[in-house]
């Protein structure tokens, strides 16, 4: 799937409590004592829902934020805590209409049984516009939390796969991804029959167990919730490496890269491709996003002014995994345009400050694409996956039996 | 000076995966789609209800090693499914039935905090325990659970639960903006516990919710359920609907408590019930026979045959005579995922009184089964059934009941438009809501500041 160079891109938002910068919350517009309630995340949702985006995404973790990679801080001056991104995903839901939700789920203490049902249901509150964002825990403080296994505290680096210290995590969540996967698929669309004549309510032949057995679980099914509106919602990865790129390419329909420019682009999007073709599935559509923090204003100075308020705020200069943007919409569609190039078939901006960003988002960057033809001017499709030119998949036992 | 009258508590239960939901009716609707879910909040919203009600299953029944297929088959995401609700109401109370035995302590409190936070202070957790290996093969750990240890299991996990909620205290935010001091303590939701079933430390990541801890609810009927109930629960869901076994749960559960130091307004008894309204009560009758053959089909009936005898009949005719075979006594059962088959613990000489029953009556099996099956609860006129509710509250058989209707979504509705105006008439029930949280509604008291609603302050001094 490469993109021609004048299709559409396509745009999320990615959503963490008041936005990515750790001082964001000491703007006026940051609401920052609202973050625990419906009516914030309904707002934001709502606004990125006006900009016509295809989804917003919504951060998680199994602890409390931290400054720290692999640790919990003990700061008094960052927001500390959240509520659950899928329950945020589901409030919201009946609210809006169009844009798709994708929660964060962490593979690595849940139970892929229940997250499989919990999105199929976000699915069919939604009326098909679910998905989720896997990622793994590498904290050791977290691994504390459920008390089930230890996780060893390690600095990551990018060595050879075979030594990288999360591969094992990264496989245990490509198996989880495979069973939440299967347990969407576990019920044939038409297996409720409701025929009075036998006094059958389902077609138990279209019913199936997924018999999954993997090194880390087993899980038998079928799920308890019938097959989700999409067949398949969308399944999404930040990957920054290329273990992890290989769980994109394996599991996922939507990869979230984190190049600086279009040459390190094209080359994230080629080793992904590759890695594609390995996993056996170079025809499927894959999207590779590209992630970037982004500063909005109406001039790169006062962006740039804005990030320099804010570090100072925040007492260090902020460090991201992805490019930071400070500048004008004008200028963040030409870096768009420039880094799509590259290979990208949308972008997923994390607004530095929600309650500022977010709205220069929608009513500065989408104007300003939808004037060079760069993005939709309506919603024209019911579900996420449509939004994204998916198609909803045939179901892989149906096939299996026909 | 005569007693006051109690006010009733009234809670809706989504039809679903049981046997009573008729399915096959022109009217019912989907059991899965939203809207279903929508229509029966709002219906149970607009007559001030105190909560709508969810069951759980974690694996799909089977009966002879295949798929149960004569019920409704399928359900939603429990959390996911209130979430959503929370948006389509206001006020209505959200209860979740909960498995304490395939979920983890941190994440189970972190989606009832959630919940809490996000519908305003409606979330409540009906925390049941099963520990069979049929379900842990959808899990990570499989049956690892002893049976002798659920409720072991159950009351530590409730209790970290517990010391997670309890690990904010509500004002550690402060997010002053011009100081830059987002918390008040470094150590908002430290936690440590050990014990048998749990050893878990660190840093709880939600902040307290409105109602501080979410109102819990326990279902179990055995000895082990009633003392867990009365050392932890803030209502029971029981299954004594009839007067005399009402008043017998009732006075025993409740004499339970005050060994745990608590009163007997801090636990309420509510039943479940199923209802048949009609304009007359003969017309209810009638009508309630005709539901009850909706309910029990021919193809059902052997199935429920099979629960007893346990083995296959299905060369049995429905409308036949029963089988003079002898049930199987063993400890496999041919019933799996289901509580039900517990209740019948001597199916032999189940089996000789029923073929007795059904030789007196000339019942073929299908008769049998819709005639000593339950039938429903309450039957009759609105005003019978507004008169039956209020006597069985006031002679302490219960502190009202959870609905169960037999149509999805709209078997509430003439319960709402016809027998809730009734109640309120008599002045036994809320004309409307006088808080905002379910903790309000049910006259529970705050657990920060022990502050009740009226309701409950009555509930108290009565």
């Amino acid at each position: 799937m490469s993109p021609s160079p004048s299709a559409h891109l396509h745009l999320a938002v990615a959503l963490d409590g008041t936005g990515w910068h750790p001082a964001s919350w000491r703007e006026p517009v940051a609401r920052p004592r609202d973050l625990f309630t419906a009516g914030y995340w309904a707002d934001q949702i709502t606004e990125a829902e006006r900009g016509l985006l295809d989804f917003v995404t919504i951060e998680d973790g199994l602890g409390p934020q931290s400054s720290r990679r692999h640790e919990p801080d003990e700061r008094t001056d960052q927001v500390r805590g959240r509520l659950d991104a899928v329950l945020i995903a589901s409030r919201v839901a009946p609210l809006t209409r169009h844009i798709g939700l994708v929660p964060t789920v962490v593979a690595t203490h849940t139970e892929p049984f229940h997250i499989s049902k919990a999105i199929a249901t976000l699915d069919y509150v939604s009326t098909g516009r679910a998905g989720l964002r896997v990622r793994i825990s590498a904290r050791p403080d977290e691994a504390a939390h459920f008390g089930r296994r230890t996780i060893r505290r390690t600095d990551a680096h990018d060595g050879p796969g075979a030594h990288h210290p999360f591969t094992e995590l990264f496989d245990e969540a490509a198996d989880y991804v495979e069973v939440v996967r299967r347990l969407w698929d576990s019920w044939e669309d038409d297996a409720e029959i409701r025929d009075a004549a036998t006094g059958r309510f389902i077609d138990r032949d279209k019913l199936h167990y997924i018999d999954f057995e993997g090194r880390f679980f087993s899980v038998k099914g079928p799920s308890i919730t019938p097959r989700p509106p999409q067949g398949q919602p969308l399944v999404t990865a930040l990957a920054h490496q290329t273990v992890p790129y290989r769980l994109v390419a394996r599991q996922a329909d939507i990869g979230y890269v984190t190049p600086h420019d279009a040459d390190q682009a094209r080359a994230i999007v080629t080793e992904i491709r590759a890695e594609q073709q390995a996993a056996g599935r170079a025809g499927e559509p894959l999207h590779v996003f590209g992630d970037l923090v982004v500063l909005l204003d109406d001039s790169e100075a006062a962006a740039r002014a804005r990030l320099d308020r804010l570090d100072t705020l925040a007492g260090e200069p902020y460090r991201s995994d992805t490019r930071v943007f400070t500048g004008t919409a004008s200028q963040l569609a030409d870096l768009l345009e420039e880094l799509a190039t590259g290979g990208l078939t949308g972008f997923r901006l994390r607004p530095a400050v929600t309650g500022h960003d977010l709205p220069r988002i929608t009513g500065d960057l989408v104007p300003e694409l939808q004037r060079r033809r760069r993005f939709r001017t309506a919603y024209d499709a019911t579900t996420l996956r449509g939004l994204l030119g998916l198609a909803r998949p045939a179901n892989r036992y149906a096939t299996a039996a026909a | 000076m005569s007693k006051p009258l109690k006010q009733i508590h009234l809670a809706a239960h989504f039809p679903g995966v049981n046997n009573t939901t008729v399915w096959s009716d022109p009217a019912a609707g989907s059991h899965i789609e939203f809207s279903s879910f929508a229509h029966f909040a709002r219906t149970a919203e607009r007559a001030k209800f105190d909560f709508l009600f969810l069951a759980e299953g974690l694996r799909l029944r089977e009966q002879g090693g295949k798929i149960y297929d004569l019920d409704v088959v399928g359900r939603p995401d429990t959390f996911t499914v209130l979430a959503a609700l929370a948006a389509v109401t206001d006020r209505l109370g959200l209860t979740g039935t909960i498995n304490s035995t395939f979920n983890e302590p941190y994440e189970v409190a972190r989606q009832f905090a959630s919940l809490d936070h996000l519908s305003g202070g409606r979330a409540a957790w009906n925390v049941v325990t099963s520990w069979d290996a049929f379900t842990g093969e959808n899990f990570r750990r499989g049956g690892f659970l002893p049976q002798e240890e659920r409720y072991s299991r159950a009351k530590e996990f409730l209790a970290t639960a517990h010391e997670l909620f309890d690990s904010w205290h509500g004002d550690e935010i402060l997010a002053d903006q011009a100081t830059g001091t987002f918390l008040r303590d470094a150590r908002a939701g430290a936690f440590t516990h050990q014990g048998q079933h749990f050893d878990i430390e660190g840093r709880f990541n939600v902040p307290r919710s409105p109602q501080g801890r979410p109102v819990i609810f326990q279902a179990g009927d055995s000895d082990e359920g009633r003392e867990f109930a009365a050392a932890d629960a803030d209502a029971i869901f029981s299954r004594y609907a009839t007067l005399k076994e009402g008043q017998a749960f009732y006075t025993d559960v409740k004499s339970r408590l005050a060994k745990y130091g608590r009163r007997p307004e801090d636990l309420l008894i509510l039943p479940a019930a199923t209802f048949v309204l009609g304009d007359t009560d003969e017309e209810a009758a009638e009508l309630a026979h005709e539901v009850r053959r909706q309910q029990v089909s021919g193809a059902t009936a052997i199935k429920h045959l099979e629960f007893v005898w346990n083995r296959d009949l299905s060369a049995y005719d429905p409308e036949g005579p029963l089988p003079d075979v002898d049930p199987v006594v063993a400890e496999e059962h041919i019933s799996r995922g289901r509580a039900q088959v517990r209740m019948y613990r001597d199916p032999v000489a189940i089996a000789r009184e029923w073929r007795e029953l059904a030789e007196a009556n000339k019942w073929s099996i299908r008769d049998l089964v819709i005639n000593t099956g339950n039938r429903q609860t309450f039957i009759g006129s609105p005003a019978t059934v507004a008169r039956i509710i209020n006597e069985f509250v006031q002679a302490d058989a219960s502190d009202g009941f959870i609905l169960v209707p037999h149509i999805t979504p709209g078997g509430l509705d003439p319960f709402a438009d016809r027998v809730v105006p009734l109640l309120q008439e008599q002045g036994v029930f809320r004309a409307d809501y006088e808080g905002t949280t379910l903790r309000d509604h049910l006259g529970l008291a705050h657990p920060d500041t022990g502050r009740r609603t009226a309701a409950g302050a009555e509930r108290a001094a009565s």
